[in-house]
C-alpha cells in the first residue's frame, strides 16, 4: 500500500462527470459564491471573469483560502485559472498550478464536466492535497445542481 | 416523471460502475492507472498477459463507466483514473447506510491498537 502512494503520479489529475443541467447552470455554479459555498468546503468563489482577472476562494471571515489568475473565461464552455492554495503554509510556498473546467452539452439535458488540475510538477504537496478533494467537491456540485440541495 | 427518470439514470450510472468493477482484470487496470496516471495503451498492455484487443475491450468498459478518462497528448492517448464515479457511489450508498457503523469500527480499531 505505501509503495502505491509513493509512486502515485499526481501531476496531471483528470476528473469527469455528467450532470443533468445546462452548461450555463454549471458555469454559474462554478463561478458564483452563493453556489460554491454549498459544495466547495463552504468557500465563496470570487472571480473576475476575464483574462488576467483574479480568482479567490474565500473562507470564513473572507480569509483567502485559494487564489489565482484567470487565464481563459469563455462562458459557458471553458474556464482556466491558476491555483495557489493558501490554507496551509507548506502549500502556499509551492508554485501555482492550473485548473481547467470544460463543459460540453450532451443529449437529454446533460452536460459533461471535465476538470483537469495540472502543472503540479513543482507542487507535490498541493497535488496530494487536492487529489483527496476534487471528487468530493464535484460530487457535491452534481448533487446541488440535480436536487437543489447540498450533499448531506 | 422527472424524479423517476432522474433516479433511473443514477441507477444506470451505478450499474455501469459496479459492472466495470466486477472483473479482476479491470480492477487490476484501475490499480495500474492509480499507481501512475496518464499511461498509454502500450504501457498498460505490457503489464497484462492478454492481447491488445482484450486490453482495449476492458478499457472501453472502464471508460463507459467513467472510471477511466482518456486525453490526447500529441499522437498518444493517455489513460487517467477518474475517481468521481466511485465517489458518487460512495456518497449515494456507503455514506448513507454504513458511514456511522464504519467510523465506529474504525474508532474501535484505533482504540484497540493504541491500548494493545
Amino acid at each position: 500500500m505505501t509503495t502505491t502512494i509513493e509512486t502515485q503520479n499526481l501531476t496531471v489529475q483528470v476528473y469527469q462527470l455528467f450532470i443533468k443541467a445546462t452548461p450555463e447552470a454549471i458555469w454559474d455554479a462554478i463561478t458564483k459564491p452563493e453556489f460554491t459555498e454549498q459544495y466547495f468546503y463552504g468557500s465563496r468563489a470570487d472571480f473576475d471573469l476575464r483574462q488576467g482577472g483574479h480568482y479567490r476562494g474565500l473562507g470564513e471571515g473572507d480569509a483567502v483560502m485559494v487564489d489565482g489568475e484567470v487565464l481563459e473565461a469563455e462562458r459557458p464552455r471553458k474556464l482556466v485559472h491558476t491555483w495557489r492554495a493558501l490554507y496551509d503554509e507548506g502549500l502556499a510556498a509551492e508554485e501555482p498550478s492550473r485548473v481547467t473546467w470544460e463543459i460540453d452539452a450532451q443529449e437529454g439535458g446533460f452536460s459533461k464536466l471535465t476538470v483537469v488540475h495540472d502543472r503540479l510538477e513543482a507542487s507535490p504537496k498541493t497535488a496530494e492535497s487536492v487529489a483527496g478533494g476534487w471528487a468530493l467537491v464535484l460530487s457535491g456540485l452534481k448533487t446541488l445542481l440535480e436536487t437543489g440541495k447540498p450533499l448531506a | 416523471m422527472t424524479i423517476w427518470s432522474h433516479i433511473i439514470e443514477r441507477v444506470e450510472d451505478d450499474d455501469r460502475v459496479f459492472r466495470a468493477l466486477a472483473d479482476p482484470t479491470r480492477r487490476f487496470l484501475l490499480d495500474l492507472v492509480f499507481d501512475r496516471d496518464g499511461r498509454t495503451l502500450g504501457e498498460l498492455e505490457s503489464e497484462l498477459e492478454m492481447t491488445r484487443f482484450g486490453v482495449m475491450k476492458h478499457l472501453r468498459v472502464l471508460e463507459e463507466a467513467g472510471l477511466v478518462v482518456t486525453r490526447r497528448s500529441g499522437r498518444e492517448k493517455l489513460h487517467f483514473l477518474n475517481p468521481v464515479p466511485i465517489r458518487l457511489v460512495h456518497d449515494r450508498w456507503i455514506d448513507k447506510y454504513t458511514e456511522r457503523r464504519v467510523s465506529a469500527l474504525a474508532d474501535l480499531k484505533t482504540t484497540l491498537e493504541e491500548t494493545g
